[in-house]
């Protein structure tokens, strides 16, 4: 019995990552193909980036902030609490920034996405669009995914901008450290690469966050327990999958640009 | 085993358009089976639908009727066996190639399956808005099919402000607004109280007496059966009549399920006389 379990379970694992492929190339092929429904399109970007700005920028001050405090508090044994700009500023760009927001953000969207297209599907609204000869995934995967990418990299910037400005605030304010200085060593540090790896990472975040949210959504089985069940699936493969792709990325971008 | 053969055609109807008997059929089912991760949900299913021709499949819930209708369609595919629709098979034919063929038929959904963040008119006018007709003739055409399904008042209202019944004769007035070839109703009365169910099956009425367009009804509903059969759409009166003399609408015929499998394929007249024990059970 133990065995059928096992069996069964790394059957249906084998069998969601197959369709997760499947699902994630058509989703990117579909990318570069007519029709592309615009108005969808803005009206997703819209609610995923716009919606998003008010947690990514609080996520990116209070990051910031604490970064600041971490940073100065360890610094100051050797006597190094002039550099928290540039630890602050590089940490932010190259690492923290892309992937809170990518989190943030999957927590937020994914399990939207998820929600909205699991009801979609177990009140049959998504074979009534297909039987009216509309594709459900040109309609509703992709306008969310094109619009996720792209908005997840303004969202990056922001909460890039509020780290370093947080990080500012709580250097002046908490830690009584000289402003300009704080600002200085952010900016003449930050080195073309850094800005580089901080916003290739939002283009991938986004492409895995909307993708699982659509792919869980759209698989949905079971009724309004299955929607729940689906959207708890969409959050936390999402999040797991960002923060895996990001230690592949790192990696991938440390050996394109290697640190002086 | 059909107790009449699936090839078995309809006469011509004294109350509709004549039916074409050597019309090649607008569906056609030549041994279909499907499984879904288990026993086969539909066995070995032949029959065809003529041009003009209504089926009702009856069956009791659970059987596959609806299963069986999204195969109509190309929404499921079969694991074996051959489907045609308008002439054309689809049971292996690509997604993308499914959808124009999809636009020449309309279907009702068991609850309608109305887009509930879109108005009743956007529901209505689903296909025609992705086709880019113009506003102003979206409109018209959009009150035309509220006003058959006698609903015209509700055009600005959202999906969640309607009753079940409301919701069914919206998704009806959407499946026709262009006029289809073929019209697929699941279980239009599932879930509605008589009255409600009698106006469901009114408009069906309405749609197979003045447009004549083949249609398959699922139901698991004898009454709805019977009343599809028996009435006709009197234009004059703008309602539902009985035919005279206990006739029934020839261009009705049925379908049963059972287990699966298709046991009995024929007429009215022959449906009350076979002596299959599950049909002589269901009808009682």
């Amino acid at each position: 019995m133990a065995i059928d379990a096992i069996e069964k379970t790394a059957k249906n694992l084998v069998l969601t990552v197959q369709d997760y492929s499947l699902f994630a190339w058509r989703a990117f092929t579909n990318l570069y193909r007519p029709p592309i429904y615009w108005p969808e399109f803005l009206i997703q970007a819209d609610i995923i980036g716009f919606g998003s700005l008010s947690i990514v920028i609080l996520t990116g001050l209070s990051t910031g902030g604490v970064l600041a405090l971490q940073s100065a508090a360890t610094l100051s044994a050797f006597g190094a609490t002039a550099v928290t700009g540039e630890f602050v500023s590089v940490t932010m760009i190259r690492e923290l920034g892309p992937i809170l927001t990518g989190v943030m953000v999957s927590g937020r969207n994914a399990s939207s996405m998820a929600s909205e297209l699991g009801s979609m599907v177990v009140t049959e609204q998504i074979d009534a669009m297909r039987a009216l000869g509309v594709d459900p995934f040109r309609k509703l995967v992709t306008p969310r995914i094109a619009a996720t990418i792209c908005m997840l990299f303004f969202l990056t910037i922001v909460s890039d901008a509020c780290g370093i400005a947080g990080g500012g605030l709580v250097t002046v304010f908490m830690n009584h450290q000289n402003g300009t200085q704080y600002l200085n060593m952010a900016w003449e540090h930050l080195r073309y690469p850094d800005i580089i790896q901080g916003l290739v990472k939002p283009l991938f975040f986004g492409y895995i966050l909307s993708s699982i949210g659509c792919f869980y959504g759209l698989r949905t089985t079971g009724g309004t327990q299955g929607v729940g069940r689906s959207t708890i699936q969409a959050v936390v493969w999402a999040s797991v999958f960002i923060i895996f792709v990001d230690f592949l990325l790192t990696q991938v971008l440390l050996t394109l640009f290697p640190p002086l | 085993m059909s107790d009449s053969p699936a090839s078995a055609q309809p006469g011509p109807s004294p109350y509709g358009q004549p039916m074409a008997m050597d019309a090649s059929p607008v569906v056609l089912f030549r041994n279909v089976s499907i499984a879904f991760d288990g026993p086969p949900v539909l066995e070995d299913i032949s029959f065809s639908v003529a041009p003009g021709e209504t089926r009702i499949l009856l069956g009791p819930a659970g059987v596959g009727k609806s299963v069986l209708l999204k195969l109509v369609n190309g929404l499921l595919r079969p694991d074996e066996g051959s489907i045609l629709l308008f002439g054309e098979e689809i049971s292996h034919m690509p997604e993308e190639q499914l959808f124009p063929l999809r636009t020449r038929a309309g279907m009702v959904f068991q609850e309608g399956a109305l887009f509930d963040s879109l108005s009743v008119r956007d529901n209505v006018a689903y296909q025609l808005i992705q086709e880019k007709v113009p506003d102003s003739e979206i409109d018209l055409r959009v009150r035309d099919a509220l006003r058959f399904v006698e609903l015209e008042e509700t055009f600005d209202l959202f999906p969640s402000s309607l009753s079940g019944g409301m919701k069914r004769r919206v998704a009806i007035a959407r499946a026709f607004i262009r006029q289809p070839e073929l019209l697929l109703y699941d279980s239009p009365t599932g879930g509605l109280d008589p009255l409600t169910s009698t106006t469901i099956i009114e408009l069906i009425v309405k749609e197979r007496d003045v447009y004549h367009t083949p249609s398959i009804m699922v139901t698991h509903r004898i009454q709805d059966a019977f009343l599809l059969c028996n009435n006709r759409f009197d234009p004059e009166q703008g309602r539902m009549v009985p035919l005279p003399n206990g006739e029934t609408d020839p261009s009705t015929t049925f379908l049963m399920l059972d287990e699966g499998r298709l046991i009995f394929d024929g007429s009215l007249h022959e449906l009350v006389r076979s002596q299959n024990s599950f049909v002589r059970e269901f009808l009682e």
